[in-house]
């Protein structure tokens, strides 16, 4: 007898909540509109942010939004590239915004050898907390503090820290740009710039704002805000603001006529520049 | 004399107060003094002066520019050589006035305090100023905190309205490991001391001020219990010896049972807490007139050949210092700016002596090693020992994480920085760097806010 009422109950319960459930997913259905799954997935679903919409999904939602008004040519995911808008400008039959590839590169050369410590700190290895702390090792407070929160912010495995140099290093083929290594750096040492025709790129790798003499005590490839870069620019692309000059990505043609007149050797360029002739090089050694 | 003693946490350091027994001696005048504009918590002062301006002992070089913030005055004679920076306790370069010195011609304006040696003042018991007074000849000296914080003292005699104090409580708990600076003060100068100590009373207006004295000082104790039956209105009790009673909850918890709340100053119990070399800097800003150029600080650690307390100008490089109590050791692994448990490491010994300069700690390299951080066990030792009843292991790791509102939530802001929890974890966790770093961080985000 027992064994018949266990069954009529938990059949009957069985039952019940069958009905119960049944009644609810039609009475709440929520109808999501398919195209914004569709577009999620296409996607790279590792909710950056750097679009500016609180992940993927967001983004899915107002790229759906914008398909509806007929322009998403403002929208634009720097992670996913040219490749994953052509997909979805494809997919949705409208033109899709041209988002210039970028990079992430790190102003600052204070390897190991050229910005030598002169103490050594043994806190808990963050950037962070060091730089709460003090100026860091060489005693550049602008500079690069080695400790990789970059390389543990980094989603892409793009940055990884040079045991020989201390300083991280981008892959250019796996840097989306998706700015968190920028937000990572307390020293605000990253910056996002195009990677040019050809990935030609000339930037000044450091942020020291102090001046010439202090800065280079610290670091031998400093900027020492002497001008030469911004005399010899053909485009007028180099504004030297508090003792530091920055090379601006939009104007800079990438001529490198920059790179060796710099006599701390700040500047940096990512294909090969030509010396100067013999004699100036030598004025420049002597600065 | 019944000891007393806070009761939630604390531990028991070894003590190696080596310098206990060593009078203070006076360090020679260094041949360019570091004036920082920032010595203090609050605005850094504005420069009264150009370079090449002469100036003597007492002249007023650096201006408080609001409330929260502190005169500075030139700790020597000399002429200013340079507007320059250098790196400060913090780590960072700070703007910081270079006087060359010569001489040691006082301003005549406080003339008579410059006659004397620091030892031999007369004694001037008689208080004439009044508590507008009082709080103006403090600010006018620049006194601030001298236990660590460096808070402008004046500041902390404005009671606002919906308050009222009740006690003045003058910490000469000196908990930290090595330090003797204060202990010194109170065998060498207890008059000045209590002295000192009634003014602020007056100041505050309360009837009674209690010092507090740790147990591990018995002369001190013994000194000052018998010279303060002239004051009738200050009490001298003995305190348990237990880090971090200096902590001026805990000194409040000890000497009265009243427990400041979370968020809350002690003012809110009705309490005032300062230093006795704060109390000291007082007697000597009302009774003489004399600005805040100089403090007593200790300089020691077991390698050093000569350690010591001793009276030194502010701005004096601590390479200065060292040399004077015997160099820098060979086995030198780490300088610290006050004491073991919450002083500063300092990346180079061009750093100046700022008013908050408790003490020098030369460690060796074996004592400066930390061990590598191992794994959390679960223990719960640092919850024990968390003299404000905290969860260090478990905040270090959402200030880690960056869950800074949850740790907020979680009381992170009512640390003390006390460093309890890492001295006791046996898994060498670095739990106070992380708590520092997140309370930082909290109270960016509510300037951020604001």
């Amino acid at each position: 007898m027992i064994t018949v009422y266990a069954v009529l109950t938990l059949g009957g319960l069985a039952v019940l909540f069958a009905v119960l459930l049944f009644v609810v997913s039609k009475r709440f259905h929520v109808t999501e509109d398919p195209r914004k799954v569709e577009v999620e997935a296409m996607l790279p679903g590792i909710n950056c942010g750097a679009c500016g919409f609180p992940g993927c999904p967001g983004m899915a939602a107002a790229l759906v939004k914008g398909a509806d008004d007929g322009d998403i040519s403002h929208l634009v995911c720097p992670p996913g590239g040219a490749s994953t808008m052509e997909a979805i400008g494809s997919y949705f039959g409208l033109t899709v915004g041209q988002a210039t590839p970028m990079v992430a590169v790190l102003r600052c050369n204070g390897s190991c050898d050229n910005a030598p410590a002169k103490s050594t700190y043994d806190g808990p290895t963050s950037c962070a907390v060091a730089h709460s702390l003090y100026a860091g090792e060489s005693g550049c407070p602008f500079g690069c503090l080695g400790d990789g929160d970059c390389e543990v912010a980094c989603e892409f495995d793009a940055l990884h820290m040079n045991p020989v140099t201390g300083l991280p290093e981008v892959d250019e083929e796996k840097c989306t740009a998706c700015n968190k290594c920028v937000i990572a750096c307390p020293r605000n040492l990253f910056e996002l710039r195009p990677i040019g025709k050809k990935s030609r790129r000339v930037f000044v790798a450091c942020r020291s704002t102090e001046k010439g003499v202090v800065s280079k005590s610290h670091c031998q490839v400093s900027c020492i805000a002497c001008t030469k870069c911004a005399q010899v620019c053909p485009v007028d692309a180099i504004p030297i603001v508090n003792n530091l000059a920055y090379i601006d990505p939009v104007k800079c043609i990438a001529c490198g006529k920059c790179v060796p007149v710099c006599p701390t050797g700040a500047i940096l360029a990512t294909f090969p520049v030509k010396p100067l002739a013999p004699k100036v090089s030598a004025d420049a050694a002597t600065e | 004399m019944t000891l007393k003693t806070f009761k939630i946490g604390g531990i028991h350091p070894p003590e190696n107060k080596i310098t206990e027994d060593r009078a203070v001696q006076s360090c020679p005048l260094p041949k360019q003094a570091v004036v920082l504009l920032a010595q203090h918590i609050g605005a850094p002062a504005e420069i009264q002066v150009k370079v090449g301006d002469e100036v003597k002992v007492g002249t007023l070089v650096g201006k408080a520019p609001g409330l929260i913030s502190a005169n500075i005055h030139s700790p020597v004679s000399g002429k200013v050589k340079k507007i320059d920076t250098r790196t400060d306790a913090s780590g960072y370069p700070k703007t910081a006035i270079l006087i060359d010195v010569v001489g040691d011609d006082w301003d005549p304006e406080v003339g008579e305090a410059g006659q004397y040696e620091w030892n031999k003042r007369p004694l001037k018991t008689d208080i004439q100023a009044t508590g507008d007074e009082i709080r103006a000849a403090l600010a006018a000296a620049g006194v601030v905190g001298m236990g660590g914080a460096a808070f402008p003292t004046n500041v902390k005699y404005m009671v606002p309205p919906g308050k009222t104090a009740e006690y003045l409580i003058i910490n000469g708990v000196e908990c930290e490991p090595y330090l003797t600076a204060d202990h010194r003060l109170m065998v060498e100068l207890p008059d000045e001391v209590l002295v000192g100590t009634e003014i602020l009373r007056r100041a505050l207006g309360v009837e009674k001020a209690i010092i507090g004295i740790e147990a591990n000082k018995p002369d001190a104790l013994r000194i000052m219990a018998e010279r303060v039956k002239s004051y009738p209105n200050i009490q001298v009790q003995g305190l348990v010896v237990k880090y971090p009673q200096g902590a001026e909850k805990q000194l409040v918890k000890a000497l009265t049972g009243r427990e400041v709340p979370s968020g809350m100053l002690p003012l809110d119990v009705g309490c005032v807490v300062n230093n006795v070399g704060t109390a000291q800097a007082a007697y000597l800003a009302v009774q003489y007139k004399r600005p805040f150029v100089d403090r007593i600080l200790t300089v020691t650690g077991t390698s050093v050949k000569n350690p010591g307390n001793y009276l030194v100008r502010l701005g004096t490089p601590i390479s200065q210092v060292i040399e004077l109590a015997g160099g820098l050791p060979e086995d030198a692994g780490k300088i610290i700016l006050g004491g073991p448990m919450m002083g500063k490491a300092v990346s180079t010994t061009d750093t100046p002596v700022g008013k908050g300069t408790s003490g020098i700690l030369i460690l060796n390299k074996a004592q400066a090693k930390r061990p590598a951080v191992e794994p959390c066990i679960r223990c719960s030792k640092c919850v024990t020992v968390c003299p404000m009843g905290l969860e260090p292991y478990l905040l270090s790791e959402m200030a880690k994480q960056n869950r800074f509102e949850e740790a907020e939530a979680r009381g992170l802001m009512d640390c003390v920085e006390c460093g309890s929890c890492s001295f006791t974890c046996p898994s060498h966790r670095d739990l106070v760097d992380w708590l520092r770093y997140g309370k930082a961080r909290v109270l960016a985000n509510r300037r951020k806010g604001k």
